[in-house]
């Protein structure tokens, strides 16, 4: 396989703005489409739909338990809620209105996490969600969502905003490297391949897919061809695919802005360990609670960069060869 | 029959067969089912907007039961009107029922909202009435909560965003049974409800829980407040008219034999001969 090398470049506007206008073109779109906010509007952007569809737009306040709640009961009366507040809160604050009012209640309410794992930077622990898709994905039928960049979110969201259910969609709020081209299609549940190899294969999700292509390119300078997965979607996961790679390429590494603990890592291993055992490695947060600092500093302290990607990778070739 | 007359007679209809239920069930949550029993017939019996042959009829009233695990009596209410055959009712908490001990408005036809987590169902009414009037429509919402549940946080989020987005459509009635699961909610954590609304700026009044003229009164009161969302405290008394229960200290929920169930009916019937139903001696 030959590829161009992966180079790095930043998305042209931070993600929130781009959520913000994919979430005005769904309501001019559809008309059920409304916005609540628990005072964090000016974190995630959401500005300018306030502006935009002032009679749509609610910021209740700092009180997740009742927004998640209220909005359930105006998904009861057909509306559209997406609910926003920082993904430790959406997950944390709103979990047991989640399971109930919305989930079990089989209604239809979006769900955003803003400043999902490291890109909280310097909030700080107490604002870094590495728990967020753990604590969510066993809530029967929610589907969680990471998009990786502006082109993405921009596809994604018409896509949320039409189909019936209880979603949630964990974002950065400034702009991340771009994978896509404008114009590239996304089918939720259906992973997409960015690189083909037959030695490994690097599953990941968010800010850690940039950081699997340049190690996907690092290795190849070394003579081992990695295939590359971008999992936007952790729930429902892309079985099919995942097993169809694990059993090519005979190994697997995630990588993930998260802790190694219930999400993508879990989600891949527990798929695999069931249908295609092969060996495995988790690269993201190790069970370690976040701290403060440039986002740069926490991938580096956390071990989220491409270089643990390739360690990991040369562990499992390892492996399978023994 | 005067109306009075037949609110009664469905308030006694729908505690006879709750106490049935449940007995049936061989368990329940009696204590909170009997205290709201009188409410629920002023509602079912005339007040509210419904169409029990259409329990998604659009333009209804809607009724959101906070404290979820008092379904069983809203069951009886729904069965006596007609929502689905009665005899759903002795099918409450076997496998497989269409009746589960809380709230479910996936299986149960007329339940408006899953509910059963103390503290959301205010938030979930008060989400279906700004959603309403973002229609336009000016069908009511009510919501019926414990007075333990206005324990819960979530509670006093949602009095304060109803208050804040004016939802006078919406219309809390408080089951103040002064009862929770583990004993006196004045034990446990108390305090005036009607103060606490009044402080969140709520149009408030209290009145007598089986007085069922007092409360058509209040909700047709409360219907035409502007302005602010209303709350009625239901002054009522926690198994009020289930005999085995009303003297017992723990009536939260209880085991329900066949013959506690028996005497239980024909205590409520020798109370409606006597004109004392459905309080009896117990006040
Ligand atoms: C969030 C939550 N915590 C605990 C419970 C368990 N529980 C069920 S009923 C109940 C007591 C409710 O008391 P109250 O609201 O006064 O209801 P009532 O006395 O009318 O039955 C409790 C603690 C629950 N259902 N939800």
């Amino acid at each position: 396989m030959t590829h161009d090398p992966f180079t790095p470049r930043p998305d042209e506007k931070d993600m929130r703005d781009a959520y913000c206008d994919a979430l005005i073109a769904a309501a001019e779109a559809d008309s059920r489409v409304i916005v609540i906010d628990c005072d964090l509007s000016n974190s995630l952007g959401t500005g300018r739909f306030h502006a935009r569809f002032p009679e749509r737009s609610f910021n209740l306040g700092i009180m997740e338990a009742n927004a998640c709640s209220m909005a359930a009961g105006l998904s009861l009366t057909g509306f559209v809620p997406f609910v926003h507040s920082f993904a430790v809160f959406t997950s944390r604050r709103m979990t047991d209105q989640i399971f109930l009012s919305c989930a079990y209640a089989g209604l239809n309410v979006k769900l955003i996490g803003g400043d999902a794992g490291v890109s909280a930077a310097v909030n700080g622990g107490t604002h870094m969600a590495f728990e967020d898709f753990g604590v969510l994905r066993s809530i029967v039928g929610l589907r969680l969502f990471e998009p990786t960049d502006n082109t993405m979110v921009r596809a994604l969201i018409p896509h949320i905003a039409s189909r019936y259910g209880v979603d949630y969609i964990r974002m950065p709020r400034r702009s991340v490297i771009k994978i896509y081209e404008p114009g590239e299609t996304f089918m939720p549940g259906e992973a997409k391949q960015l690189r083909e190899g037959e030695d490994v294969t690097l599953i990941a999700s968010g800010v850690m897919v940039s950081e699997a292509l340049i190690a996907a390119d690092l290795l190849e300078n070394e003579g081992v061809h990695a295939s590359v997965l971008d999992c936007f979607t952790i729930q429902p996961l892309d079985t099919a695919q995942i097993v169809e790679r694990a059993q090519q390429t005979g190994c697997v590494v995630t990588a993930e802005n998260h802790n190694i603990i219930g999400g993508l890592g879990s989600a891949v291993a527990e798929l695999l360990s069931e249908r295609a055992p092969v060996p495995l490695e988790r690269v993201g947060v190790k069970n370690v609670f976040g701290e403060v600092g440039p986002q740069a500093y926490l991938m580096d302290r956390f071990g989220l960069r491409a270089k643990d990607i390739c360690a990991a990778a040369h562990r499992v070739i390892e492996r399978k060869q023994r | 029959m005067a109306q009075s007359d037949a609110i009664t007679r469905l308030s006694a209809d729908i505690r006879i067969q709750t106490i049935r239920a449940l007995e049936q069930a061989g368990f329940g949550h009696i204590g909170g089912c009997m205290s709201v029993a009188d409410t629920l017939a002023v509602l079912y019996g005339g007040e509210l907007n419904i169409r029990p042959e259409q329990p998604d009829w659009p333009e209804r009233d809607y009724l959101v039961m906070g404290k979820g695990h008092c379904g069983p009596v809203l069951y009886a209410a729904l069965a006596l009107k007609g929502y689905f055959p009665m005899d759903w009712l002795n099918t409450v908490n076997q496998p497989g029922t269409r009746l589960p001990s809380h709230c479910d408005r996936l299986k149960t036809p007329g339940i408006d909202m899953s509910t059963g987590s103390l503290g959301q169902g205010l938030s979930c009414a008060a989400g279906i009435a700004l959603g309403l009037r973002m229609q336009g429509r000016s069908n009511r919402v009510f919501c019926i909560v414990g007075d333990g549940e206005l324990q819960e946080g979530q509670i006093w989020e949602a009095a304060a965003a109803a208050e804040h987005l004016h939802l006078n459509r919406l219309i809390l009635l408080i089951d103040e049974n002064k009862r929770q699961l583990d004993g006196y909610v004045c034990d446990v954590c108390g305090g005036d409800p009607a103060e606490k609304f009044r402080a969140f700026g709520w149009n408030v009044v209290r009145v007598c829980g089986w007085d069922t003229d007092a409360i058509l009164h209040e909700i047709r009161a409360a219907t035409e407040q502007a302005g602010a969302p209303s709350a009625i405290v239901l002054e009522t008394v926690k198994g009020m008219g289930a005999s085995f229960a009303e003297h017992e200290r723990n009536n939260h929920y209880m085991v329900i034999t066949k013959e506690m169930a028996v005497e239980a009916v024909a205590e409520i019937h020798r109370r409606l001969s006597a004109g004392t139903y459905p309080a009896g001696e117990v006040v």
